[in-house]
């Protein structure tokens, strides 16, 4: 493998990488405020539909961008409502998510456009276009560090600058401010925050809207930057892997760069080479494909470090009387 | 009276659809959707022609899940349409069980093999897709510059590897050394609706030097289609005309006439003769399309080329290998 097919893989990496990462803190803000949510998959869809849709329709990305957020966010309300208001389950509050995601995204794509649950390809305006960063032509000479800057830092859409920024400021606001102190008491120890006379409810709503505005990143990401319109179930299983990096990353903001990254890299592997030829030992690609699950596995049996969930996960918060 | 009305009401519609369902044609489309812009839609368009000719109906349902295979076939049955004609392989094995239950009603098959031996009221319409993709393969190799060539398949399965060893034929009929790569989106369905994914296999496929990508691969292939008109290089369509999704950068799409089968077996009414149908050049079941969108990309002497070895394979001439008779392919590595 040479530098310029090593830059062309990580290139890759970074753009099957961001929507995972966006999905990935996504899911984080929810679970660390004790609301699991399955529904990444269904809240992804949904941003990436409204956004291409209406980017076509206006031809401005940055109005579809919008809507995607509000879509994902109506989504996360849903979630909310169902499973923090009602105390409902929340995993199968999330997979009806998914469900209706999947629906109402076609239904709606057919009866405005007609052309089969699909939007119409974007033009010009109704995309996001790669930026190239200063002095990217100029260092493009460069030896090693020229083409690192031009083929791999520069060239990329704006939300994928806005995912990478994401990382450290998730971090900051989570460890570093008091909302994200008590954003996280709330995931362990709701009784506490209560008896401290914060508003429990308030909080782990404060968190779903973020994991709207985050998962509506990455659907507009899907449709708007790396493609020029929706397509059925276009997120094909994203939002599950950004759950299994999630737990791969064991609920922490860098972990899940990281573990985001490693997933991005797998895939582009997989891409660029079908079968890998380990001298007369050929690993299929399926294998490839299947790893970061297994990964997953191998994380929850504990076999390298314990990843242990915010402990009220999952349990809607019942105010005791 | 009011209760009165319902029972005339209901009795009158009975009357009607018993009626109209006598002998009417039925369609089934597959999880692709009606309007899939490819396979299905071509269906939906022989349905049409069909009416608009015969001046008959037709009644339609679109797939939403797997379960409703079995189901559709059977309400459709029973209900009296003849014949009931479906789309995608994965119809195949539920028409098989279903199908003795109804001797007297006709099934069709498109894509998918019934035996006819078993099922002597099943029509299996087949398609030479590795002829189509030959022809297609070759005008890929006489457009690029660079002398390599692109394939991105769907899911992984025995069809659509027919698609890849035909164009790989195809490609290196024009030169021996043209290089082909070809790659599969992946394993699951999901990879018919995984247009990201296309677009990261695109640019790998450029990076390694291909300069004209076949996309045989249901919603990945707009993936696909896209990002080819993007980095400025052609692609190839598949089933339906596309050229007109990239105006002169799409070079041509492989044609499958899913319309032309549908609307003579619904023309043909109960009477349909069954057993196993293949529809290639000679029938014009396949082909390449050629309209506005790409008349300036292809040039005459490549049109000449094609339909000399268009003719040469009707005539028998030029032997295109089958990947599904062997699973194996002489011009392409899996």
């Amino acid at each position: 493998m040479d530098y310029a097919t090593l830059l062309q893989v990580l290139d890759s990496t970074v753009r099957l990488a961001t929507p995972l990462l966006l999905a990935c803190l996504a899911g984080l803000f929810s679970e660390r405020a004790g609301i699991v949510d399955i529904g990444l998959e269904g809240k992804m869809l949904a941003a990436a539909f409204f956004s291409a849709a209406i980017a076509a329709v206006t031809g401005s990305v940055w109005l579809g961008l919008l809507a995607g957020i509000a879509a994902s966010m109506v989504m996360s309300g849903i979630h909310g409502l169902a499973s923090i208001t009602f105390r409902g389950n929340q995993l199968i509050s999330g997979v009806a998510i998914n469900f209706l995601a999947s629906g109402i995204t076609v239904l709606i794509a057919q009866d405005w456009f007609s052309q089969g649950g699909r939007t119409p390809s974007l033009m010009g305006g109704g995309r996001f276009e790669s930026i190239t960063l200063p002095f990217a032509e100029a260092l493009r000479g460069v030896p090693v560090i020229g083409p690192l800057y031009y083929e791999l830092i520069s060239g990329h859409s704006i939300l994928v600058y806005v995912a990478f920024l994401m990382v450290p400021l998730t971090w900051w606001i989570l460890f570093r401010t008091r909302f994200g102190l008590r954003l996280r008491a709330v995931g362990e120890a709701p009784e506490a925050v209560d008896t401290a006379g914060v508003s429990v409810v308030g909080l782990r709503f404060a968190a779903i809207a973020i994991c709207g505005l985050l998962t509506g990143l990455a659907g507009a990401y899907l449709a708007t930057g790396l493609q020029a319109g929706f397509v059925r179930e276009m997120t094909a299983g994203r939002g599950y892997i950004a759950l299994a990096a999630l737990i791969f990353a064991k609920w922490r903001p860098w972990y899940a760069l990281y573990a985001c990254l490693l997933f991005g890299l797998l895939q582009a592997v997989a891409l660029r080479y079908q079968n890998i030829d380990l001298g007369g030992f050929i690993i299929p690609v399926q294998f490839m494909d299947a790893l970061p699950y297994i990964l997953t596995v191998v994380i929850l049996a504990g076999f390298v470090g314990k990843a242990i969930p915010p402990r009220a996960g999952g349990e809607p918060y019942v105010k005791e009387r | 009276m009011t209760f009165m009305k319902s029972i005339l009401g209901t009795a009158a519609t009975l009357a009607l659809t018993a009626g109209a369902a006598l002998a009417d044609p039925a369609l089934i489309y597959d999880l692709g959707g009606k309007f899939d812009k490819s396979f299905n839609e071509a269906a939906y368009n022989g349905a049409e022609i069909y009416a608009k000719e015969t001046g008959g109906s037709y009644k339609d349902i679109e797939l939403q899940s797997e379960a409703q295979r079995e189901q559709a076939l059977r309400r459709f049955a029973e209900a009296g349409f003849n014949p009931v004609v479906t789309t995608g392989f994965s119809m195949s094995s539920p028409i098989a069980s279903v199908a003795p239950d109804y001797p007297d009603t006709k099934f069709v098959t498109i894509d998918g093999f019934v035996d006819p031996a078993e099922h002597p009221n099943v029509l299996s319409i087949l398609f030479s897709e590795h002829e189509g993709s030959y022809l297609v393969g070759m005008l890929a190799a006489m457009a690029s510059e660079s002398g390599t060539v692109g394939f991105v398949g769907g899911m992984d399965i025995p069809l659509i590897r027919k698609f890849a060893c035909g164009y790989a034929q195809g490609a290196k009929a024009v030169s021996d050394d043209v290089k082909v790569i070809s790659n599969m989106t992946g394993t699951t369905p999901a990879a018919w609706n995984d247009p990201v994914k296309g677009s990261e296999l695109t640019k790998a496929q450029i990076s390694q030097g291909a300069d004209v990508i076949f996309a045989a691969a249901g919603g990945t292939g707009i993936g696909v289609l896209q990002t080819a008109a993007d980095e400025g290089i052609l692609s190839v369509g598949v089933d339906s005309n596309q050229n007109y999704l990239h105006p002169g950068k799409v070079l041509t799409s492989m044609l499958k006439r899913v319309d032309v089968a549908v609307a003579e077996a619904m023309t043909a009414g109960p009477e349909l003769e069954t057993g196993v149908k293949v529809l290639g050049l000679a029938e014009s079941g396949v082909g390449y399309a050629l309209d506005e969108n790409n008349a300036e990309l292809v040039t005459e002497e490549m049109k000449a080329a094609v339909d000399e070895a268009s003719q040469k394979i009707i005539a028998g001439e030029i032997e295109v290998h089958d990947y599904s008779a062997d699973d194996s392919c002489p011009a392409l590595n899996f």
